[in-house]
């Protein structure tokens, strides 16, 4: 009687288990299931080891899938992070009318549909009847994203940006708030410059969230998928075919689920190596930094 | 260093003023001199932020003008007049070490390399802050923080002066007073302008040599310790200093005596003579430790009945009930304490006299 | 009602929180507990609310095993540090708030929560809610709904601790008086010496989870029976020095020495360790065969009606507790009397020998 009062608090989380286990551990098996086993039809299926697994490794097209994808997370938050921190430096410190209205502005794009997105751009970067399409075509430079590679990247990048910009300022926005008035009040009579000011209270502050930020950006565009897909397709040719992209091809076009399930936990594992990556480096930024 | 005008200071936090009680400080009119310890003393909401904040930059009053010596510094931001500030909780650059937090305002400024080592280790070294000197600040415990804060501060020579709001909140009770035996010598050793928020009378008495009192807005008072407690000049003063507070009781004048009940105190010819002709709701004060208390008939003495006794193991503090009023009286650890009836004198030396809450005395300024 | 508590253990993740706690609080009593932050303070009054079990050991209410009864069941009141008030209820639905759950009818609740909000002077806010009150004012609203059901047992963990010293000092009186009016057990937590002494009553000292004294509260000030007590029931700190009694005199440090005369005479020759409260160190002689000591002044620390100055006895910190205001510079000569009859006397490994008003007993700790 005792043990069991002494362990009630357990039924509490049994729901987040439940939860838990449905959402992420019984997909995950499944797909492991695919990724050893040779699958023809129902109750057909063949233990294949790690033949898949090899398979997609040496999968010239999966390698520049992966440096294409990698190429396209690194300058999103090259971009991203810079201009969501000067955004969140720009916005009205004061509680009011005129922070509310900046707030929901820049919220806007993280409330539309990731596929909504993609169509909407199609239609803005249009060249005939698209803002920005027409507009770039009217200055007499041709504009064509289905066209060219290098036109399609800016397209999809700029897309990026425009949508998940919004979530980076919003949470330096909130790192910003936390930070004690007294702390400027210091720093003003230390008569320290904007930048220092900058350098060594508000980005130390906003470390917390920031790292947050870019975890989270990192994730999202790494496993990008609706957008390129509703936009470019992973064209032309194949130069905005991302990791996500070539897999629903190999999964969905070409039936191929062992590889693909190979492919998916080759994915999640990059995935979470990049993670852990960044992770220990902010670690170890704070502890080693001496300046 | 410099001196502190404060030159019909009044402030409201709403915009349009007509009341005078919607003003968080009223007439403030004073001159606070060079090389002073200051302390500003007063419960929550009396103002005294308010003024600190006025005197650092941080607010501009709503009228009235802030003197540095003879420059205007009314409209000055904080950074241009050329104050040091140590904030409740430690204010710290995280990410520096000791040595450059205390360089920061140096460099800002444009010192030269040689310079700052030099002005940093002279200020470590008052500290005592030299073995943390290459330690990042962000691991240090709360009392070295506060130090750095402080150092911050003093390492620019032209400091006006030294602002403290509250700075030993967030230190252990046994550090406190290690802090503020550092923080008086460094007052003794530099003689620099401080000016020291708090609302702990401990904490002001033992810090400063003038005790600003703040209540609802106003300066009460500007004190020594022992002015403070010998002569408050204004009922809050009594009761807010010393524990417990002075005691109060309404009275009137009879014969150049103070009336309590049936019972003619006898007081000084002067203050007899002032009592008389001042105007207003008139008090006796007294305060516990002057009021004489017996077991047995003495002279002179009132006799009035024991209430309740409260060990408080130095001394006792007994409550009488004295013409239908409360009085505390406190008496020595070893002292008989009286039962049932007691008898009180009160020492003609102690008696003050309060008319409208303000103290009876001879007009000399003011 | 009275409640015992028997040999209370409580272990949490190795650590002893609570060690062989013993205790018994007869019906109607007053009882302070003294102890430093994490003294084990409040897990003590937590297992006494019921909101907590103890690892091992009983709690009895007039003999009946309650252990592990829960606080619902049980007739207690709590208020603790932090003001804790429904924020969205008025000050007078905040005090009824305890007589509504019970079902009390409306008339009678109207009629106690006035008495109530009388005693604390809670009466011309009771239409505010708990955010416009000053903290003085919310503690005491906290105050007022543990007072509203007539519990067995009030329990008050450190509730003046976030309050300033002159709200406390009244607010202390106030409680005194509330408490006198109660037969309710009352047990009340605090680090202050001196908010333990204003209460009287009981004292339990506590240290690192163990009861080390217990006993009436201006007894056990007068005799601590070991130095780890005197050192907790002090403020300003006590002082000790070491020192040795000799067979024809008593030598403390290096150069206070005086005839050794009763009580110390009783004692055996050897090293002791000496106490003296601060206030029986004087700036003035006060006796024929007081003793001097000679030093240089550190701080003098003011508190508006008494002054502690601080100096260097023999290497050791030592505090002159002065009435009225003395504003000595620090570094300045003082010379302090002291005489011999007001010293505590301790073994070399903590115990009490002698106490100055000579009720001393070696036996050491005892429980009430």
């Amino acid at each position: 009687m005792k043990k069991w009062q002494d362990n009630k608090g357990w039924l509490f989380i049994l729901p987040v288990f439940l939860i838990v286990a449905f959402s992420a551990i019984v997909p995950l098996m499944t797909v492991v299931n695919y990724s050893i086993q040779d699958i023809f039809g129902p109750g057909e299926r063949v233990f294949v080891g790690t033949e898949w697994f090899r398979e997609v490794l040496t999968d010239q097209r999966l390698h520049e899938a992966l440096w294409r994808q990698l190429l396209f997370s690194g300058l999103v938050l090259l971009i991203e992070m810079p201009l969501g921190i000067a955004i969140a430096l720009l916005m009205p410190s004061k509680k009011g009318f005129g922070a509310s209205v900046v707030l929901v502005t820049l919220a806007l794009p993280l409330l539309i549909p990731w596929n909504v997105i993609g169509t909407i751009w199609i239609i803005f970067t249009r060249p005939d009847i698209g803002l920005m399409g027409a507009t770039i075509n009217a200055l007499g430079l041709t504009f064509d994203h289905t066209a060219s590679g290098l036109h399609a990247w800016i397209t999809l990048m700029l897309m990026e940006v425009w949508h998940w910009t919004p979530l980076v300022a919003l949470l330096a926005y909130a790192g910003l708030q936390s930070i004690p008035p007294a702390y400027y009040q210091a720093a003003k009579i230390d008569g320290a410059s904007a930048w220092s000011i900058f350098r060594y209270i508000q980005l130390p502050k906003m470390k917390g969230v920031l790292t947050i930020a870019l975890l989270l950006r990192f994730m999202d565009s790494f496993l990008i998928y609706a957008e390129p897909f509703v936009l470019t397709g992973g064209g032309p040719g194949n130069t905005t075919t991302f990791l996500s992209i070539y897999l629903v091809k190999i999964a969905v076009g070409q039936f191929d689920l062992g590889p693909a399930g190979a492919f998916s936990i080759i994915y999640f594992l990059i995935v979470l190596l990049f993670c852990y990556l960044f992770y220990q480096v902010l670690q170890s930024a704070e502890e080693g930094e001496q300046s | 260093m410099a001196q502190i005008f404060l030159d019909e200071i009044a402030h409201s936090y709403l915009p349009e003023t007509q009341k005078e009680d919607e003003y968080a400080l009223k007439r403030i009119h004073n001159i606070w001199e060079d090389g002073g310890a200051y302390a500003l003393l007063g419960p929550s909401g009396c103002g005294k932020t308010t003024l600190l904040n006025i005197i650092s930059g941080l607010l501009v009053p709503s009228s009235g003008r802030v003197r540095f010596d003879d420059t205007d510094v009314t409209d000055l931001p904080p950074e241009k007049r050329n104050i040091a500030q140590v904030f409740q909780f430690p204010v710290l650059y995280d990410t520096m070490t000791v040595f450059n937090n205390l360089a920061f305002p140096l460099r800002n400024r444009g010192f030269d390399k040689d310079y700052i080592d030099r002005r940093v280790r002279e200020v470590a070294q008052i500290l005592e802050l030299e073995p943390f000197l290459n330690k990042k600040a962000a691991g240090l415990g709360a009392d070295a923080k506060q130090k750095i804060s402080l150092g911050r501060g003093l390492v620019r020579e032209d400091v006006a002066a030294i602002l403290f709001d509250e700075p030993l909140t967030v230190i252990d009770p046994q550090l406190k007073w290690q802090l503020r035996c550092k923080l008086k010598e460094i007052h003794e050793k530099l003689k620099l302008t401080l000016i020291y928020v708090t609302h702990d009378q401990v904490e002001a008495l033992t810090f400063a040599d003038k005790i600003v009192v703040m209540y609802e807005g106003w300066i009460v008072q500007i004190g020594t310790p022992q002015e403070l407690f010998e002569y408050p000049n204004h009922k809050f003063v009594g009761y807010f200093i010393g524990s417990p507070g002075m005691n109060f009781i309404p009275c009137s004048m009879e014969d150049g005596k103070v009336k309590i009940g049936n019972s003619l105190i006898p007081v000084d010819e002067t203050t007899a003579r002032l009592a008389n002709a001042a105007e207003g709701k008139l008090e006796l004060g007294i305060r516990p430790l002057y009021l004489n208390i017996s077991d047995t008939p003495v002279d002179g003495a009132f006799e009035a009945r024991v209430k309740g006794v409260e060990d408080q193991g130095s001394h006792r503090i007994v409550t009488v009930d004295f013409e239908g009023h409360p009085l505390k009286a406190r008496i020595a650890e070893n002292d008989t304490v009286p039962q049932g009836k007691a008898y009180l004198t009160f020492p003609i030396e102690w008696i003050r006299l309060f008319a409208d809450e303000h103290l009876i005395k001879e007009n000399k300024e003011n | 009602m009275g409640l015992t508590l028997e040999r209370i253990n409580k272990v949490v993740e190795g650590e002893h929180h609570l060690a062989d706690i013993s205790l018994d609080l007869k019906a109607g009593s007053r009882h302070v507990i003294l102890g430093r932050t994490l003294a084990g303070k409040t897990s003590l009054l937590r297992i006494m609310a019921g909101l907590d079990r103890p690892t091992s050991g009983r709690l009895r209410v007039d003999g009946q095993d309650v252990t592990g009864v829960s606080v619902r069941k049980r007739s207690v009141a709590m208020v603790y540090q932090q003001f804790i008030n429904y924020p969205s209820f008025t000050v007078y639905n905040n005090i009824a708030s305890p007589l509504k759950v019970s079902g009390v009818p409306a008339d009678e609740i109207k009629e106690r929560v006035m008495d109530t909000a009388r005693v604390l002077h809670l009466e011309p806010m009771l239409d505010r809610l708990p955010s416009e009150l000053s903290g003085g004012q919310q503690q005491r609203v906290a105050i007022a709904r543990a007072l509203m059901k007539d519990t067995d047992l009030l329990l008050l963990d450190e509730p003046l601790v976030n309050l300033d010293y002159k709200l406390r000092e009244e607010l202390l009186e106030e409680l005194q008086a509330i408490f006198d009016q109660r037969k309710s057990v009352v047990v009340y937590t605090t680090t202050e010496p001196s908010e333990a002494l204003k209460l009287g009553g009981n004292i339990v000292v506590m240290d690192e989870g163990k009861v080390l004294q217990t006993g009436e509260t201006s007894n056990v000030y007068r005799n601590p029976a070991t130095v780890k007590t005197a050192e907790l029931f002090s403020d300003p700190p006590i002082n000790f020095f070491n020192g040795r009694i000799e067979a024809d005199k008593v030598v403390i440090g290096q150069d206070l020495s005086f005839s050794t005369q009763a009580p110390f005479n009783t004692l055996e020759t050897g090293s002791y360790q000496f106490g003296i409260r601060p206030n029986h160190l004087f700036l003035n002689p006060q006796a024929d065969d007081d003793v001097q000591i000679r030093s240089k002044v550190e701080i003098s620390e003011i508190n508006g009606s008494e002054t502690f100055i601080h100096f260097k006895f023999d290497g050791c910190q030592t505090v002159l507790h002065e009435v009225g205001i003395d504003t000595r510079k620090s570094g300045s000569d003082i010379t302090a009397y002291v005489n011999p009859k007001y010293f505590f006397v301790y073994s070399q490994d903590g115990n009490l020998l002698v106490s100055p008003d000579g009720q001393a007993s070696p036996a050491g700790q005892g429980e009430v």
